[in-house]
């Protein structure tokens, strides 16, 4: 299956400029089954077709609507969920070809959104840090587990005999993490994170991610619904929408200046700090259409203002958007000559 | 941005260190009535495994002259049953085959039914579906019926009351530990366990079992007077234990007719399945309370 990332990316594998992960065409359809016989009725495209990469070293926000996939997305890099179609190369292994899933999950952890939730309330939380690395066979977990919850700052003496409901959110948050670090990984997803968490601990949760990261030379996908974390800790941002990809690119550009009607209404939806700034516009209106039966052609268009003929009947393609490279959207509006009347026109949605 | 320092967050107050079941214990004895109660079935059960060191009268040696006495006759504090045969050595021995037959079903029944729904929950799927299926076969029918028909078709007798009783409460403890297994198992740290490269059987061991095993128990503790009082109805109906043997089912039968004769005496056998069924009923609450580790 090598093969195939020679012809995806024929960057060298393993080496620096090699994406840590490379994400082809990804697809998750849920059967929702009903009646007596238990029979598929409909689907869920909760994840369609979506590829992106995420560079080493770099930190990739993903925000979205609830729903749109953000955390199928991250299941799936993380093998809980199993792909229906897609690959996904791991530093240069294709995983279930070149690379394994069980040793691809010792390189990917994930730190969940509920930290209670997250943490086996029948451990003491040194326990919970020690199982992942007892269950690889790494040297000696019970003082790894103190290490770590040292090095997340929490006194391994006083902290490591607790059970989770005697800790705070973010004391529990930072045990997840230790967790996660405790399998020596060099991905580390962030499913919502330090959304539970009030301000002030997640402004602490952020720092110590930071400093874990340059650290431990790790790769960060961020998941959130907050943008302005998201800028804060993102080199790279991905908008989905209902399953798909509609913008990535890099995060000063992205904030600068949205390709895409629903970036830009996702960006408008955040309060202004400058009264005199204030939104005028109206948000984005209604809830994300139904999964089980996505819009066809651009699956924004039953919500978008600027929606024509073509949005309903052609499915826009990711393109490079204005002079960087890096930055890209799926609207017809961004492709010269797609038949929509904005196209090939310089416009500020 | 600069560094916050870390671990800043408040501490909560934590008394001494202990383990979780340490704190089970200690939140149990801060329940009246639950300790109470555990000390009445405790004497109950001391009572009846050292029934033969109490300096009881014989409980099978009847009196055609004493029959019915009534309660604090001088030499029979309970009176005598229609044979004349002592009411408190019967009711003492009569507790040991109750309580057995109470006891043992339910535990053999939390073993397998457990073992079931745990297998059941976390496998999900196909496996849930077959096992789940043929639970609800049993569950067509209303457990009473099910012991009587079980029991009839094996021959009456001890050990036949034993297994028709544990088959009847397999499925309801099946169903209890399924579905907490599958509430279990979609929580995050099934998850994070799976991610950590655990295999079935190791997150089952250390994450599952420990979590299902509370509520399942609870629910087995509170099934223990059912199984009583069922074991007491197949007595009853002559399906159960056979007489002389004391047995409080079937002492509650042979003395029914004595109930316009004397009705204190006639009652004592069905006071002490009530007294037992409601201490376990009362125990199994205060175990529940104690095992919520959130208070």
């Amino acid at each position: 299956m090598s093969r195939i990332d020679q012809q995806l990316d024929g960057r060298d594998r393993g080496g620096p400029a090699q994406p840590l992960i490379l994400a082809q065409d990804l697809k998750k359809h849920f059967p929702i089954r009903s009646g007596l016989l238990n029979r598929k009725t409909a689907t869920v495209h909760a994840v369609d077709g979506i590829s992106f990469e995420v560079r080493k070293g770099e930190t990739l926000g993903i925000v979205g609507e609830s729903g749109c996939g953000k955390s199928t997305t991250a299941r799936l890099l993380i093998g809980l969920i199993e792909l229906d179609d897609g690959t996904i190369v791991f530093d240069g292994d294709a995983v279930g070809a070149d690379l394994s899933l069980k040793e691809m999950r010792k390189s990917v952890q994930m730190v969940f959104q509920d930290s209670y939730a997250s943490l086996n309330p029948r451990l003491t939380i040194e326990e919970s840090v020690a199982f992942g690395p007892g269950v690889q066979g790494l040297s000696d977990p019970p003082k790894r587990a103190r290490d770590l919850l040292a090095r997340v700052g929490l006194d391994p003496d006083r902290f490591g005999q607790r059970y989770p409901h005697e800790l705070s959110g973010g004391q529990r948050q930072r045990v997840n993490i230790a967790r996660a670090l405790a399998m020596s990984p060099r991905l580390v997803i962030l499913d919502e994170a330090v959304s539970a968490l009030d301000k002030s601990v997640e402004a602490q949760v952020l720092n110590l991610l930071a400093d874990l990261k340059e650290e431990f030379g790790l790769t960060y996908i961020f998941i959130s619904h907050d943008l302005n974390v998201v800028r804060f800790v993102s080199d790279r941002v991905m908008v989905m929408y209902l399953g798909e990809v509609v913008e990535v690119g890099p995060v000063e550009a992205i904030y600068a200046r949205q390709a895409h009607p629903y970036t830009a209404s996702l960006f408008s939806a955040m309060p202004s700090m400058d009264p005199d700034n204030r939104t005028l516009e109206p948000p984005l209106a209604g809830d994300p259409p139904n999964p089980v039966n996505p819009p066809s052609g651009c699956r924004f268009h039953t919500r978008c203002r600027f929606a024509e003929d073509i949005c309903s009947t052609a499915k826009p393609r990711l393109d490079v958007f204005g002079s960087n490279r890096d930055h890209l959207a799926a609207c017809h509006m961004r492709v010269p000559f797609s038949g929509h009347s904005l196209a090939d026109v310089e416009t500020s949605p | 941005m600069a560094n916050i320092s870390l671990g800043a967050e408040v501490v909560m107050p934590v008394e001494q260190r202990r383990g979780y079941w340490s704190s089970v214990v200690r939140r149990f004895l801060r329940n009246p009535v639950a300790v109470g109660c555990a000390v009445v079935l405790l004497a109950l059960i001391l009572a009846a495994i050292f029934a033969p060191y109490l300096d009881l009268a014989d409980p099978y040696k009847g009196s055609m002259i004493k029959r019915l006495r009534p309660l604090g006759t001088d030499g029979f504090p309970l009176g005598t049953d229609e044979q004349g045969r002592d009411m408190l050595a019967r009711l003492i021995y009569g507790g040991r085959l109750t309580l057995y037959i109470g006891l043992v079903p339910v535990v053999l029944a939390f073993f397998i039914g457990t073992a079931l729904g745990v297998t059941a929950g976390y496998a999900g799927g196909f496996v849930n579906t077959l096992i789940m299926r043929v639970v609800d076969i049993f569950f067509a029918f209303p457990s009473v019926l099910l012991a009587i028909a079980i029991s009839g078709a094996l021959g009456a007798g001890i050990i036949n009351s034993l297994v028709s009783l544990t088959i009847v409460f397999i499925p309801p403890i099946t169903r209890v530990a399924e579905s907490v297994t599958s509430s279990v198992r979609a929580l995050d740290y099934v998850d994070a366990a799976r991610a950590s490269g655990a295999g079935a059987f190791t997150i089952v061991r250390v994450h599952v079992l420990g979590n299902v095993l509370g509520p399942v128990f609870v629910y087995a503790t509170s099934l223990t007077s059912v199984c009583m009082i069922l074991a007491a109805g197949l007595s009853f109906l002559g399906i159960g234990v056979k007489p002389p043997e004391p047995e409080w089912g079937l002492m509650l039968n042979t003395l029914r007719t004595a109930i316009y004769i004397n009705p204190m005496i006639a009652a004592l056998p069905g006071i002490m399945i009530f007294i037992t069924s409601l201490c376990l009923n009362l125990l199994s609450d205060g175990l529940r309370s104690a095992m919520n580790v959130k208070d």
